[in-house]
Order: structure tokens, then sequence, then C-alpha cells
């Protein structure tokens, strides 16, 4: 059998979704941000509701994520885009809203927006993309580093002593009767990566209930901040940060 | 029953990041020794005839460039 006796559009499997946009991403080779970017135009896709949803993007990588999935979208500023999901929720209670952030945006500088938004128990989703490091600026220190772990700002490797211990913020707000859905996924295998999209439908099944924020974070590589390759970053990321963000549903209120 | 399977890359929007090649459980594909208008290594069919279509390559890859084709035989 040729090769042309089986690439016809009749045969197709897996393709790439209709609400990935054509532009191309501007993220390293390899970034876990394009995975992720893909299960939640995939998710999108199969609930069908790309007209209902709303987008906040982050400042970080992600900053331009409006640029590739064909939703409508707002920009945040650094950190306060779960204030932003609460604003828009409240304004159109039957959209589906999320927001897309890093951990620099997430657990430090908007650690206050994210507490406070998953305590009011707004019935937004939040995906957490957490790749221990600020990507975006050239790889300094987050809250989330792994203890002894270089970056541009701890180059003889982080210490609790003088930065602390890497904060486990799904583990914190799970902890809020606020929160209907807290979960740590990963998307550096195939299994994984459909394990995550079936987290992200019912994170975003679950605004349907009202019954309070869905948290889905994502343990990431940012393999030009932790100067690897893409795929020893994926091995350094399962060796590495899986013992102290392992992944695993946290809370799941969801009933379904 | 068995099954074949193809990928079609798109050759220029591939970043040569190699996470496909190692997803493959098969070892179909291959970072070629020739680069792409970006000056990257992009990935093809070393070993054709392996391949199951399975998905597992386009389902990693970060900048969706791989579509999946399966027939049975
Ligand atoms: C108010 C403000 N402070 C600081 C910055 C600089 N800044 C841009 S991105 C970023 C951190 C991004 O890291 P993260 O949220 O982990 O996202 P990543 O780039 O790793 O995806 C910082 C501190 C800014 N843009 N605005
Ligand atoms: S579809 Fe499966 S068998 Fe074929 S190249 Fe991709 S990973 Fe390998
Ligand atoms: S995973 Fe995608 S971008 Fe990376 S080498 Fe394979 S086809 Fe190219």
């Amino acid at each position: 059998m040729n090769i042309s006796d089986i690439i016809k559009p009749e045969n197709k499997v897996y393709g790439k979704s209709g609400l990935l946009l054509d532009k191309e991403m501007h993220y390293c080779p390899g970034c876990s941000h394009g995975t992720i970017h893909k299960i939640i135009a995939e998710t999108i896709d199969e609930l069908d509701i790309q007209e209902q949803v709303i987008g906040v993007s982050p400042v970080g990588c992600a900053v331009l994520a409006y640029d590739y999935i064909d939703i409508d979208w707002q920009e945040a500023a650094h950190g306060r885009a779960p204030a932003l999901a609460t604003a828009i929720k409240r304004l159109y209670p039957e959209k589906y809203v999320f927001t897309y952030q890093g951990d620099g945006d997430l657990a430090s500088i908007g650690t206050g927006e994210i507490i406070h938004t998953c305590n009011r128990g707004d019935s937004v989703t939040i995906i957490f993309v957490n790749n221990a490091i600020y990507g975006m600026t050239g790889g300094q220190m987050a809250p989330t580093t792994l203890e002894g772990m270089k970056t541009a700002t701890t180059p003889q490797g982080r210490s609790h002593i003088t930065s602390g211990f890497p904060m486990k913020i799904t583990e914190m707000i799970a902890l809020l009767p606020g929160v209907v859905y807290a979960t740590r996924q990963s998307v550096d295998t195939p299994a994984a990566e459909r394990k995550a999209k079936r987290s992200m439908i019912k994170a975003f099944k679950s605004q349907q209930l009202k019954k309070g924020t869905s948290f889905i974070e994502i343990v990431s590589t940012c393999n030009s901040g932790w100067k690897m390759t893409p795929v020893e970053a994926n091995i350094w990321m399962r060796e590495n940060m899986f013992p102290v963000f392992p992944p695993g549903d946290i809370k799941d209120e969801t009933g379904f | 029953m068995a099954v074949r399977g193809a990928i079609e890359v798109n050759i220029e929007s591939c970043k040569g990041c190699g996470v496909c090649v190692a997803n493959c459980p098969v070892g179909t594909i291959a970072l070629s020794r020739s680069v792409n208008g970006k000056g990257y290594n992009y990935s093809y069919m070393e070993n054709p005839e392996k391949c199951t279509g399975c998905t597992n390559c386009a389902v990693v890859c970060p900048d969706t460039v791989i579509t999946v084709y399966r027939v049975k035989i």
C-alpha cells in the first residue's frame, strides 16, 4: 500500500482543531504552552461553545494567547486575570469564562486575586501553567521554583532559607469551599495530554453547575529557561517536578 | 485486523522540537537532515511502513503541525 493511498481525506483520524488559528505561535520549540492551547481549543470545539467563551490572557509568555484561539478574549494586567474573569462572569453569567495564567502571574504578583476569586467561588475556570520559572522575562525564580533549582535570580539554587518553599497553590485553593474542582495535570505524553483534556472538559462543564471555581494546574516545561532540549525538559519535569507537584485530582465536587 | 497509518507534517510550521519522535511508540519518525525555511530540522516519516496511525505524535506536538491518517487492511 502506498502512502498516497493512506493520506486521503476519508482516512483522516487527527488534525488541527478549527479553533486554532493559522497564525504560528511564537513559543519556543517544544513549549508546553502550545500543547495546552491545543487542549483548550479542542475542549471548546467538543463542547461546541465557541460563541459562549471568553478567555482572559495573562502577562507572561502567553500574553498573545488571543492571537491563537478563535474565541473572544480580554487581556489582563499582570496577575489580575481572576479579578477580570469575575467581572466578566458577573456581567455575562451565561458565558464560559476562563483565565490562562503562568506561575509568575498567578502565584506571585496575582496571589491575592486568585485566592479571593476562589474564595468567592466565582464559576470561572482557572488554567494555571506551572513551569517553575518566569519564562518571558528570562528565567527568574517563581514562587513555584523547586528547592535547589538554579534560575537567573537563584544562581546557587533556590534555598527555602532565603526564598521560601515551592508554593503549592492548587492544594491551597482546594481548601476553600468556593472551589468545586481542583486538579493537577501535565501534557508531556500522549496519555497525559488526553487525560488533561478530559479534566479541561470537566472544568469547563462545571461552570454550568454555578457551584464554584474550577482550577486546573498543568505542570509544564520551559525548556529554554531550564536550558535543556524539549525532550530532556519533559524527562526532568517528571523526575523533579512530579515529586513536589504530583499530578491527579485534589478535589472534585462536580458529580460528573 | 491490521491497520496502516501515515502522517503528514506541515514542514514550514514544524519547529524541530523532537517531542513527536520521542513519543512515537514504533519509531516511525525522525528529524530530517535538511532544514525548513526557519532553519529547523523538521520531522518526517523515516520508517513509513511502521506507522499505525495511533495519533500519539500529533497529540503531543505543541504546534499541532501533524495530521494523521489510518486505514484498515
Ligand atoms: C506589573 C508588571 N510587573 C512585572 C512585569 C514583568 N513580567 C512580565 S512577564 C513576567 C512573569 C511571567 O512569568 P509566568 O507568569 O510564570 O509566565 P511564563 O512566561 O513562564 O509563561 C513578569 C514578572 C510586568 N510585565 N508587569
Ligand atoms: S501516528 Fe503513531 S505510529 Fe504513526 S508516526 Fe505518529 S506516533 Fe508513530
Ligand atoms: S512535535 Fe511538532 S513541532 Fe515538534 S518536531 Fe514534531 S512535528 Fe515538529
